[in-house]
């Protein structure tokens, strides 16, 4: 086997990880932008502790994060628990699980490019198109959203790349399951403990290096194309 | 018609205005800080009055005492500011066609080369915002507010952000949307000889209050 090929157990991490980012992106985008239009252009009673909320599993060590979900969110847990009975959802140690939490590890990344650019917006066009017989939700899905897209394309972008990296809450709240919750980075924290398994945690390390970058560079393309359409060109 | 009777705080400036206009052109005069934008923001919806009435085309719009406050996008106005606002992410087609989508009018054809031709933008159709200049740009506002079909059109300082020449090449298109489009309207601004050419009444604004109401002849009475 050459040094570069990747293993049966190393793809199903890759793709389990690509998975779990691309669903928690996706989960968490509608609520981003909803988040971020109220912490852009509303004023309301808590708006500081909301915004301080939102930020928290960036400034918390993930570890207690991935514990307040398993609190919350596992089978015992008072959320977790009624959506089981209820609904059918369980997180607790499933791939869903990882999804929520990269999805709650990666929000504060994905909200602020998007708050950003809600208010770079200049509240005159919203005025204009206002004065032109738009209703408030209009204005907003015909003038701010689309005015404001590259930064939400950014915030996914950014979002994601947290999210396919994202271990101390995962592996807190879903453990290290190969095939149902090891992403990347409980592969290579596996591996690194593993003799012989330098190798196979190179390679994976080197595919999350070409990830991060890449959504990097993906995200400040977008934000370039956000100036030129803020300019009219 | 338009009436308007209101009074407005506003840090330590003090608005009361009272008037009634069926003039096809109100021209609102006074020096900048007079309260004119003011007035003409309440008139949109944009800026509510404290205490008072405004009455657009026999609806009641604003009256603080019956609790009525019609908003902006309910008002069917038309609105130019003096830096024309065009989307920069839509062509200059899709922003003429915004109001009328907005407002759920049908397509008309007709109307909408009336206003091209009117404004002669009909060169412009497939551009975007950016690439115009100033006095197209504004021909262009002036085209996309008649055509979302406002009962009363508001401008503010139209020609405000313009040369000279920029000026008296926009002018004739406001002379000529005063006699055809039909439209009452009412115009901004701190130019008397602009006013002169445009109003058919005016309402002359000091420090907040109204000083003069009457033919364009209070122009020359003493501004």
């Amino acid at each position: 086997m050459s040094v570069f090929e990747i293993s049966p157990t190393e793809w199903t991490a890759i793709l389990l990880s690509l998975r779990v980012a691309v669903i928690a992106t996706l989960v968490a985008t509608p609520f981003g932008i909803a988040l971020a239009w109220l912490l852009a252009r509303r004023d309301f009673w808590g708006k500081s502790l909301l915004d301080a909320a939102v930020h928290l599993p960036l400034v918390l060590p993930p570890v207690v994060t991935g514990y307040l979900l398993l609190l919350t969110f596992g089978k015992r847990g008072l959320v977790g628990g009624w959506l089981a009975d209820h609904l059918g959802i369980v997180f607790a140690f499933r791939w869903t699980g990882a999804a929520l939490a990269c999805g709650v590890m990666s929000f504060p990344l994905l909200v602020r490019p998007i708050r950003l650019s809600i208010e770079a917006v200049d509240r005159r066009l919203e005025q204009a198109a206002e004065t032109l017989g738009a209703a408030p939700w209009r204005v907003f899905a015909t003038v701010t959203l689309p005015l404001a897209l590259p930064g939400v394309l950014a915030g996914m972008v950014l979002g994601f790349a947290k999210a396919i990296g994202e271990f101390g809450a995962t592996i807190t709240f879903v453990s290290n399951i190969p095939g149902e919750t090891q992403t990347i980075s409980s592969a290579i924290y596996s591996l690194i403990q593993t003799p012989d398994g330098d190798t196979a945690a190179a390679r994976l390390v080197i595919i999350s290096i070409v990830l991060a970058v890449g959504a990097l560079v993906a995200a400040e393309v977008f934000a370039r194309r956000a100036t030129a359409r803020l300019h009219g060109q | 018609m338009l009436r308007v009777d209101i009074t407005k705080q506003l840090g330590e400036f003090s608005l009361a205005a009272s008037f009634t206009s069926e003039g096809r052109v109100t021209g609102l005069f006074g020096a900048s800080g007079a309260g004119k934008t003011s007035l003409i923001n309440m008139i949109a919806g944009l800026v509510r009055p404290d205490r008072g009435t405004i009455v657009i085309d026999g609806e009641t719009v604003d009256d603080t005492a019956a609790g009525i406050h019609v908003p902006t996008w309910r008002r069917r106005i038309g609105y130019v500011f003096q830096d024309a606002r065009l989307f920069p992410h839509l062509d200059i087609r899709q922003n003429l066609d915004y109001g009328r989508r907005m407002n759920g009018l049908t397509e008309d054809p007709a109307q909408h080369k009336r206003v091209v031709d009117l404004l002669d933008i009909g060169a412009l159709l497939d551009r975007r915002p950016g690439k115009l200049s100033g006095g197209e740009r504004q021909r262009v506002a002036l085209g996309r507010a008649l055509l979302s079909k406002p009962r009363l059109l508001l401008l503010d300082e139209p020609l405000g952000a313009l040369d000279e020449s920029r000026k008296l090449e926009i002018l004739p298109y406001l002379v000529r949307l005063r006699d055809e489009a039909g439209v009452p309207m009412v115009y901004v601004s701190h130019d008397a000889a602009e006013l002169r050419q445009l109003a058919t009444q005016i309402v002359m604004l000091r420090r907040g209050q109204v000083t003069a109401f009457g033919g364009v002849k209070v122009l020359t009475g003493g501004a």
